[in-house]
């Protein structure tokens, strides 16, 4: 009979929910009492509302218990793997029956994330029991001919993941036609979108499969050196791909002649990014590894042709580069049977927000919002109204409830506005402001701007002190036209993508929730109840048991009331601060 | 939400404290001469500082050959580099789009006034630096703040103050 394998979720956000304790707490019960299982660490699992999250396997299937503290953890060690009786109460997935978290999991498809969470990232074995390492070990043994490499990548139809969506194969095209001596593969995994995070978790998961996907892009195009850009604000991905690294020079997968093929060279090193979301850009991002401030510059040259240190050089996101091995592996035909005419294969989203189910789901291209949402999510928490979902981050849009069946493909959700970008989606209740959402996007892109063309730096400035003005009540009429009229400047005048969709989550909202605007500047009120200067403040009196807090807390003295009765708020004097309503405890101040 | 920790000119009067930089000449040695050293020159120096202090640009410049203004020019570009002295534990509270969604403002606020600072800030007695961050990439976890390498998440304000409480005590003792 197989050893019972216990595997325990240990990527970054999985820790932070406090899967590393109990790992360490089943590893010192196994310790203590010798116990015959094997105790496993593995990547993102992708439910992250369940963290942590631990998986049993034993001789009749698999087990997956949600929320797991330490407590629990010695409860299902010694019910399940001591005496093979499972742990009802906990467990969410299962082999034997249906459980509801089962709708989260069918509907996807996993090629990407098709390691994660089964595997421990650590091991350069278990990677290649699944098949790891075979790709580019066919390619060397079968001398296959860098236009058949290249070809299959095109066939397949890979998209970049990073935003982009540019054809990965037609990319590799053009760096293998630039003719050099020395060339070089890039990563880019400086995910910067704030509300994604699928490349941390490819990253801290299978770091093998990133590895693997750029050596064969470096056979591909003839490179010889790689570089993995990787956001410093990810210390386990680092420290994970450090490990993959070494693991692999060891086999012999990086360095010299390898996989045995004199002359086939290729070897790589990690470069930390120092926060700058420019950086995302390639020729900013480039600038960076050379030690530069990352600021972009003109295209053409392309790197493919001139790139790094003025070399030919390919640049692909951590996503492509996972699919990559999978696709050489199995044809084009395994990867592009999935998906719509024009973005084929599967694609990960983070999903986050208000939702029930938020987590990372890998579904096929031309699934609809609505099915991701309500069908893999669970819905809105707490059984609020959907309002909109974030697409794209600072650089995409917002689509309304009513677009909710549009296919996710690159070219139905451009349509709305939006962006597919690196796959964050954020989604978003009837508590949501969007004219402060817009305001939120535009303080991260103004910050983020690096400042080179005027527009960027100037535009986005102005544009977010209107939608400033307007959260706090004193929108002006025309406002909504200067804020489209800029909003065209800066996306005409802009030299890099962070400039050119800057306006974008703006002109998004300005498109669907006009009446938002409208609200806020003709009638001086926030629909959503989230802009504290355009909120009355009044105190329900059947709920207030006249403590005094808010009356001691409130700095202009604009609340009195007895104690033990109930208080009144003089509206003329108050301004609005919202301290009252934060420090209530019975949560006796109601905002209109 | 990144917050400017640029302050070009030490005030007049406050000198800033002399800091021992016998490491910094290990870190030159195994960086001088490569080509897009800077970067990495400027994070080995954080690293053993918590930030780049004066003298060390100085050194670094004269040492490496780099001239002044471009390690000034590149540490002032990313976020990640501070020209001023932190606290011991540095606090990061997420502004990423779940988290602003999730309420992190209610965390930074209730920050803000538990530790008397205002956002990029020292405590006086050294212990905290309270700091609004970009993404941290938890996001079903929002809202988030990291202290040190600890990710703490689905915060309110209150809990959030309970956790630098907790810390506080533990260096009394």
């Amino acid at each position: 009979m197989k050893q019972t394998q216990v595997l325990v979720g240990l990527a970054s956000c999985g820790i932070a929910a406090g899967a590393q304790k109990v790992y360490n707490k089943m590893s010192g019960l196994k310790e203590a009492d010798k116990l015959p299982f094997e105790l496993k660490r593995t990547g993102c699992i992708g439910m992250c509302y369940r963290e942590p999250l631990v998986e049993v396997i034993d001789s009749t299937g698999s087990f997956l218990y949600g929320e797991i503290d330490e407590n629990k953890a010695v409860e299902i060690i010694e019910k399940h793997v001591k005496q093979g009786e499972p742990v009802k109460e906990y467990l969410i997935l299962s082999d034997l029956f249906k459980t509801s978290d089962n709708e989260y999991v069918d509907g996807q498809i996993k090629v990407a994330l098709r390691n994660c969470g089964v595997i421990d990232p650590e091991s350069i074995e278990e990677y290649q029991a699944r098949g790891g390492y075979k790709a580019i070990a066919k390619l060397v043994k079968d001398n296959v001919s860098q236009e058949d490499v290249i070809q299959t990548i095109i066939d397949s139809g890979l998209r970049g993941r990073g935003g982009g969506g540019f054809s990965t194969g037609m990319k590799w095209k053009f760096a293998y036609s630039s003719k050099s001596e020395s060339k070089y593969i890039i990563c880019n995994a400086d995910e910067g979108d704030p509300g994604a995070f699928m490349d941390r978790s490819v990253l801290e998961g299978d770091p093998h499969a990133v590895l693997e996907g750029m050596t064969i892009a470096a056979y591909a195009i003839g490179a010889t050196e790689g570089v993995i850009y990787c956001r410093a604000e990810y210390p386990l991905a680092i420290k994970r791909l450090n490990i993959a690294i070494d693991q692999a020079r060891e086999k012999g997968y990086l360095g010299k002649n390898i996989h045995g093929k004199s002359g086939f060279n290729f070897d790589m090193y990690i470069k930390e990014g120092a926060g700058a979301f420019v950086c995302g850009e390639e020729t900013a991002l480039m600038a960076s590894v050379e030690g530069k401030r990352g600021m972009p510059r003109k295209r053409p040259p392309f790197p493919a042709v001139s790139g790094l240190w003025k070399k030919p050089t390919n640049i692909n996101n951590v996503e492509t580069f996972a699919n990559v091995p999978y696709i050489i592996l199995n044809g084009a035909g395994s990867f592009n049977c999935y998906g719509t005419e024009k973005s084929k294969g599967t694609k990960v989203f983070a999903l986050t927000g208000k939702i029930a189910r938020g987590g990372l789901v890998e579904v096929p291209m031309g699934m609809t919002i609505r099915d991701v949402i309500f069908k893999l999510g669970g819905g809105i928490q707490g059984n609020k109204k959907f309002k909109a979902v974030q697409l794209g981050g600072p650089s995409g849009g917002c689509i309304p409830e009513y677009l909710a069946d549009t296919p996710i493909d690159y070219d139905s959700v451009t349509a709305t506005g939006a962006i597919m970008g690196s796959g964050g989606m954020v989604v978003m209740d009837e508590t949501t402001c969007m004219v402060d959402l817009a305001r939120f996007f535009l303080d991260f892109t103004q910050k983020e701007s690096c400042g080179k063309c005027t527009f960027c730096r100037i535009g986005t400035k102005r544009m977010l002190e209107i939608l400033t003005r307007i959260c706090e009540g004193e929108g002006k009429q025309g406002d909504i036209e200067l804020l489209e009229e800029l909003a065209y400047h800066i996306k005409n005048t802009s030299l890099c993508g962070l400039g050119q969709t800057a306006p974008n989550p703006v002109l998004t909202t300005i498109k669907y929730f006009r009446n938002e605007y409208e609200a806020h500047i003709n009638n001086r009120k926030c629909p959503a109840a989230k802009c504290t200067k355009l909120l009355t403040y009044t105190i329900i009196p059947e709920k207030c048991t006249g403590c005094m807090v808010c009356a001691k807390n409130c700095s202009v003295n604009a609340i009195t009331g007895e104690r033990k009765q109930p208080h009144v708020i003089d509206q003329s004097k108050c301004i609005k601060c919202g301290v009252c309503y934060n420090k209530c405890k019975f949560e006796a101040i109601s905002l209109t | 939400m990144r917050i400017k920790r640029i302050q070009p000119d030490v005030a007049k009067g406050e000198e800033q404290k002399k800091e021992d930089l016998t490491q910094v000449a290990a870190i030159i040695n195994k960086y001088k001469g490569k080509k897009g050293n800077i970067i990495p020159l400027l994070q080995g120096t954080q690293n053993l500082f918590g930030y780049i202090p004066r003298e060390a640009f100085i050194m670094i410049s004269e040492e490496a050959g780099i001239p002044l203004n471009e390690l000034y020019g590149v540490a002032t570009f990313y976020a990640q580099f501070r020209l001023k002295p932190v606290g011991k534990h540095i606090v990061k509270v997420c502004h990423g789009t779940a988290c602003h969604v999730q309420n992190a403002t209610a965390v930074s606020v209730a920050l803000e006034e538990a530790l008397g600072v205002n956002d990029g800030e020292t405590t006086p007695d050294g212990l905290f630096t309270l700091e609004s961050v970009a993404c941290l990439g938890c996001c079903s976890l929002a809202p988030v703040m990291m202290i040190g390498n600890d990710t703490f998440g689905k915060l309110t304000g209150k809990s959030a103050v309970n956790i630098i409480k907790e810390i506080k005590m533990k260096e009394k003792n």
